[in-house]
């Protein structure tokens, strides 16, 4: 019998080791595993590279674990924000690095990964700071910028229902990353409110099928909490 | 001299924004337009985060913080709204299927070229999220923001100082003291508020400019704010 449930987001997280490239899932708040985190937080490892929306905000979860110093480097797309301190803190001493991507360029390079593609070509960025250097096309009339996928070791992320299988539902825009990171990580561990059990979640629909998902932790709890101010 | 204020800026670009229309409204003052567009029309608000049919915010004590928009905010959906992956989100803007979105800027060329993600000051921690996408994506990208810096110098420009967001992506640019398309032919003057001559325009500004048409819509709310 395939079994996907881990008893605790500990036992979940044990194998990600210093240097792991780790997307954590989320907008902001909404959708970020944060009992994932803790637990990764709890092992004490360095040097990650974390693939992820914003840098953190306020004193939990992803800020937690820069605050920690686990993250060598954040692929994200907007680190800035009005409760980001522990990030710039990082950012202005020179205790990470910061390679900055277009929304949009970010997901879709995610996806790519996810999706098994070499590279894509993207309108996005073209002629801006973010594509200099890059390799450039004109395909009909339009030019585009070549962008490669964005792999990782391990993909944290939140759904709000579960089956042994691995397969997800999520709950309104805490959905956000969540099933593209879970096509483009080598792992993907789903901390979920509930796990169901089979047969439960309505096939039609099911966001996340179970294939792109190794682990299964139940957390309980509804919804996503504010950020601390 | 007399100038819009940003509510009146703001019902002056929801006037343009048709029935039917799939629009992403920018963080910051674009969301002032979803307050001035009519009850009666069917317009559909997208936020990148995965929400097509936002609708105001809850009442306090309903926030629910699974639904939220691109600001982090909370926020309500309406009915026939829908939700989705970042992928799709931004497949939405990059694939044309936005009708129009509505942007800050730090500045605007006459060409259409957008600045409005970074300063390009050395000790600024540059943040991008969907701008660029947005900016390219969208089949009209309006622009909305006071014509003169708080030092009194024009955001529309020649050419753009501040890095590029992206390359002749806006066509019409909605300000205080005046609405202008710009692109290939370079600036348009579409609107210019009452007591405002071209010339004076273009003293202020700086940048070639020509007239199309009169002044500026009526039915705008009342109240304005002096210099």
């Amino acid at each position: 019998m395939i079994d996907k449930s881990i008893a605790s987001a500990a036992d979940a997280v044990a194998d990600i080791q210093d240097g792991a490239s780790v997307m954590i899932g989320g907008f902001g708040t909404a959708g970020m595993p944060d009992q994932l985190i803790d637990a990764l937080i709890a092992r004490n490892v360095n040097d990650l590279t974390i693939i992820n929306n914003n840098a953190g905000n306020g004193e939990t979860g992803l800020a937690a674990l820069l605050k920690a110093g686990c993250v060598k480097k954040i692929i994200c797309s907007f680190p800035r924000q009005s409760d980001s301190h522990h990030f710039d803190a990082l950012y202005r001493s020179g205790q990470i690095e910061l390679e900055l991507v277009p929304q949009g360029n970010l997901a879709a390079r995610i996806q790519a990964a996810g999706a098994g593609l070499g590279a894509i070509f993207t309108p996005t960025g073209y002629g801006t700071l973010l594509a200099e250097g890059k390799e450039t096309r004109e395909i009909e009339g339009v030019n585009y910028v070549l962008e490669y996928p964005i792999h990782a070791d391990f993909a944290l992320i939140k759904a709000q229902q579960g089956d042994r299988w691995g397969n997800l539902v999520y709950r309104k825009t805490a959905r956000n990353f969540g099933p593209i990171m879970a096509m483009a990580a080598k792992t993907t561990i789903a901390q979920v409110c509930d796990i169901v059990p089979l047969g439960s979640l309505d096939p039609e629909t099911v966001i996340t099928p179970g294939i792109f998902v190794q682990r299964v932790v139940e957390i309980g709890g509804v919804a996503s909490v504010a950020a601390e101010a | 001299m007399i100038r819009l204020t940003r509510d009146q800026m703001a019902a002056r670009v929801a006037l343009d924004i048709p029935e039917g229309s799939y629009v992403n409204l920018g963080i910051g003052l674009p969301t002032k337009v979803a307050n001035y567009l009519p009850q009666d029309r069917d317009i559909f608000l997208q936020s990148e985060n995965g929400l097509l049919g936002m609708g105001p915010a809850p009442a306090s004590g309903e926030e629910d913080w699974d639904l939220i928009n691109a600001g982090k905010q909370a926020v309500t959906l309406l009915a026939g709204g829908s939700y989705f992956h970042h992928a799709d989100s931004f497949a939405m803007m990059r694939g044309g299927h936005i009708d129009i979105c509505v942007l800050g800027a730090f500045q605007v060329a006459i060409n259409g070229d957008l600045a409005n993600w970074h300063t390009g000051e050395a000790d600024a921690i540059p943040a991008v999220g969907g701008a660029m996408d947005l900016a390219i994506g969208a089949k009209k990208t309006f622009v909305m923001m006071d014509l003169l810096t708080k030092q009194g110098q024009s955001k529309l420009v020649e050419h753009c100082t501040y890095p590029l967001t992206g390359l002749g992506c806006v066509s019409r640019i909605y300000t205080d003291l005046a609405i202008f398309d710009v692109g290939p032919r370079g600036a348009q003057v579409v609107e210019m508020v009452d007591d405002l001559s071209l010339d004076e325009l273009r003293t202020l500004t700086g940048v070639p400019l020509v007239m199309t048409t009169a002044n500026m819509a009526e039915g705008l709310p009342t109240g304005t704010t002096h210099d």
